[in-house]
């Protein structure tokens, strides 16, 4: 056991009687018997009482925002990633039940913490309102009746989540040893420390003594785990791929004759080639050396309903990456028809509308085209086959162009290019 | 019109965003998913040295501020659900004067709104994220440039004034496949941090002239760190409403306006004997830049103002603006949100806007209220 300092000596914070500064006093002991350094000690404290300690602490201390100081510790420590420092988290029963998830998910990940809990059965700071740990019949100011609801068990629930260490201890007198084997602890540790507030929990419940009330709630004053070895690898790659990679290059092997931009824009559904189509599409431009680009229209649950695809295709630089109107709206099924029926009424004399010619071109001023997309190659190639279909028949870029784009990408390997060269 | 390509890529803007902020020195990736964000998140994880999953952006934002506190330069990237839940979190950053990035992908609101369509909504809440009038340095990607040029400013920013910094973007640059000559990127500047030296005592919010205090992580243990989310003073212990502590809060908005002639970006390209002006910013300049070439080739006279630096307000654009008769500001919003923070809700005459939700703005009617006459 050292004798470094821990506290300042000044005097703390609390409330006389306040369970806060034994609290403090066994964390101290503890970390002398630890024979750590105070500057290898991050402490985070949380806000409430027990939370406004940090300047009597000789540690690095960190004081954040209720309840979010398991989670901000957690940050410290996995940014730490040193097994010589001691992360140690205050917080108060309110504070573990706003931030229940980052107690729970500190456990659940091993982080490398000790979380100590000062548990006084309600909100003090605040003025005494109760919290999701007071038990049944414990009175608060604001609950004179008394609470008609279980506590939470934090230890249970800490314990089922991963923690390596659990323990509760009533606070009174020393408990620096359980503090001590939970700093020892690998991973996320905790000790719940039952407490009564002196200025709102002794007065709403004269008489009362806290041992029976921690007895009559059912919590056990115990080790729940111990000697668990769960505990946080830090991911760390200082070798990563740099993204602006060559392989995303297009050369244009072609040219093209475009004298200004086209839009086209695919709508069929999901599953029906239409995104990778549109992708080759655009890619073909490239290689015709045209300016393009290219997004996707689909519901979030990719896997069903629609899905559309707009390109422009430019010879010169496209600054808008919208389009009203389509110069070209290609339509391959009756989900297809649906979304884009706006976009069909809205399009203008001398745009072009090929649809599946099992569907019924609704009313507009764009020329109709009906082509069997489906009956020729089926509904999970007839996207990709539209894109041959409408290069064949309007020509903005030469054919080559599209088909050397095709026979590189995986496509090519799952339907030969000559299903699409049949019109 | 051909140009000549030497290196044309396929890509989203969201590719370069990422590569950006590694080059820039930041060295962490916090992810929550959100669409429009998604990509962000998986070139984080695929660029970024250390790449973390949280279970929700309250814990995102904590495990940054823990990371930026053991010396890290953390970035996340999120829509406007997401960054509600951040609002605390980035209010603790900023008091703490904690440096990271925060890439906001706006999409349609209000509330979860819809997940798949772009907007240009989340100025006015940027603007007010942080409580008492104080300023999170903002830019704005108008274009793929800017996806790389104002990722490394954003780093940089963060790190020179020690604070978090939004780089606000949309759907459209994140998602969209475009073509794009990136064989003359400008070289990347990696940050470097000036650290507190030697053995004179540490005061971890002591500034000197430049308004930024000296950082110290906590993994060093030669001198004592004190971070608070409180009203504090410099040795960063809570002191109510002491003027030390008070003054020490005025201060994070003092560094913030101080340097902002430093990292005021913006695009301006003024025609001589132009009347006229169109001002925009992020998705809509998209259009904007399209309307004004569109209209000069027409032989109209119009100037452009595109702006970068969102946050805080540059007097500048004021400046700028105020030599025209007439001044059409573009943004995908209901209300002119940009508009309102310059000129007020009063406006000024001669100023109007164009504005759109749920859809872009199109070169079109860009040129329509420009040829206008108020
Ligand atoms: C987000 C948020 N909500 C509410 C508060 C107000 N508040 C301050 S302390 C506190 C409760 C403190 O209770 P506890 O965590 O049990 O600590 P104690 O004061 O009992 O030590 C609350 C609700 C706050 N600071 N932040
Ligand atoms: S109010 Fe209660 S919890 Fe707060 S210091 Fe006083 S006794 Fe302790």
């Amino acid at each position: 056991m050292s004798n470094k300092q821990f506290l300042t000596g000044a005097q703390l914070p609390y409330c006389k009687g306040c369970g806060h500064a034994v609290v403090a006093a066994n964390t101290e002991k503890a970390l002398q018997k630890l024979g750590i350094d105070p500057l290898d000690v991050v402490l985070v404290t949380d806000i409430g009482c027990h939370g406004i300690i940090d300047k009597n602490f000789l540690t690095h201390t960190v004081h954040g925002l209720h309840g979010r100081s398991s989670a901000l510790a957690a940050g410290i420590a996995v940014g730490l990633n040193n097994p010589d420092k001691k992360v140690v988290v205050f917080a108060g029963d309110g504070g573990a039940t706003i931030g229940m998830q980052h107690l729970i998910s500190g456990a659940h990940l091993g982080i490398d913490l000790t979380i100590i809990v000062h548990n006084n059965m309600l909100y003090g700071m605040t003025g005494g309102q109760p919290s999701e740990f007071t038990p049944c019949g414990f009175k608060t100011p604001t609950l004179p009746e008394g609470s008609i609801k279980e506590g939470y068990d934090i230890c249970e629930l800490m314990a089922s989540a991963g923690a390596s260490y659990v323990e509760r201890v009533v606070g009174i007198g020393d408990y620096s040893d359980s503090i001590v084997n939970a700093l020892k602890a690998k991973g996320c540790s905790l000790v719940e420390v039952m407490e009564i507030c002196t200025s709102y929990g002794v007065k709403s419940n004269p008489g009362m003594k806290l041992t029976k009330v921690v007895e009559d709630a059912g919590w056990k004053t115990k080790v729940f785990v111990s000697g668990k070895d769960h505990s946080f690898k830090k991911p760390v790659n200082s070798d990563t791929k740099n993204l602006i990679s060559e392989k995303l290059e297009i050369e244009a092997k072609f040219t093209n004759n475009l004298t200004k931009p086209v839009s086209v824009m695919l709508s069929g559904s999901a599953g029906e080639g239409v995104q990778s189509a549109a992708e080759i599409l655009a890619k073909a431009g490239m290689n015709a050396g045209l300016n393009v680009t290219k997004k996707g229209s689909y519901p979030v649950t990719v896997g069903v309903g629609f899905s559309a695809s707009e390109i422009i295709l430019s010879p010169k630089q496209i600054y808008y990456t919208g389009s009203s109107s389509p110069d070209v709206l290609v339509i391959t099924s009756t989900e297809g028809l649906a979304f884009a029926k706006a976009t069909i009424a809205n399009m203008k004399q001398g745009a072009m509308l090929f649809i599946d010619s099992s569907l019924e071109a609704p009313e507009t001023k764009a020329t109709v085209i009906p082509v069997p997309f489906r009956e020729k190659v089926g509904a999970r190639n007839s996207a990709l086959y539209s894109i041959f279909y409408l290069i064949h028949k309007n020509g903005y870029i030469p054919m080559d162009a599209l088909k050397d784009v095709y026979n590189a990408s995986k496509m090519a390997k799952r339907v030969a290019i000559e299903t699409f060269l049949e019109f | 019109m051909q140009e000549i390509k030497k290196r044309k890529a396929f890509t989203e803007g969201s590719r370069l965003i990422a590569e950006a902020l590694v080059r820039a020195g930041a060295d962490t990736f916090i992810g929550y998913p959100i669409t429009p964000a998604n990509l962000l998140y998986l070139y984080g994880s695929k660029r970024f040295p250390t790449m973390l999953a949280a279970p929700d952006e309250i814990t995102t934002l904590q495990w940054m501020c823990g990371f930026a506190i053991a010396g890290h330069i953390p970035v996340t990237a999120t829509s406007f659900p997401g960054y509600a839940l951040m609002v605390e979190s980035i209010n603790m950053a900023a008091i703490m004067e904690l440096p990271m990035v925060i890439v906001l992908v706006q999409r349609l609101g209000p509330s979860t709104g819809t997940a798949t369509r772009g907007a240009q909504g989340d100025l006015s809440v940027v603007h007010g994220t942080l409580s008492g009038g104080y300023t999170i340095p903002t830019f704005s990607i108008s274009n793929m440039n800017d996806c790389w040029e104002l990722a490394e400013k954003a780093v940089h920013t963060a790190v020179k004034l020690r604070t978090p910094v939004v780089l606000l973007t949309s759907k459209e640059m994140i998602m969209t496949l475009q073509s794009y000559d990136w064989s003359n990127l400008p070289e990347i500047e990696k940050v470097t941090v000036k650290k507190h030296q030697g053995n004179a005592p540490y005061l971890p919010y002591k500034a000197g002239e430049d308004l930024v205090p000296e950082f110290l992580p906590v993994s060093q243990n030669q001198h004592q760190i004190r971070i608070t989310a409180s009203t504090h003073d410099t040795k960063g212990i809570l002191q109510n409403a002491l003027p030390e502590a008070i003054e020490n809060s005025k201060r994070l908005e003092g560094k913030v306006r101080k340097h902002l002639p430093d990292y005021t970006y913006f695009e301006l390209d003024e025609q001589p004997d132009a009347d006229r002006i169109v001002v925009s910013y992020g998705i809509s300049s998209l259009a904007t830049r399209e309307a004004v070439t569109s209209l000069r080739d027409k032989g109209n006279k119009v100037s452009m103002l595109i702006v970068k630096t969102l946050l805080p307000i540059s007097s500048k654009y004021v400046e700028i603006i105020s030599k025209y008769k007439r001044a059409v500001i573009v943004e995908e919003n209901l209300n002119g949100q940009l508009r309102q923070l310059l000129f007020g809700a009063a406006g000024r005459n001669g100023l109007t806007g164009v504005n759109a939700i749920a859809r872009m703005i199109n070169p079109t009617e860009i040129e329509e209220e420009v040829l206008r006459n108020e």
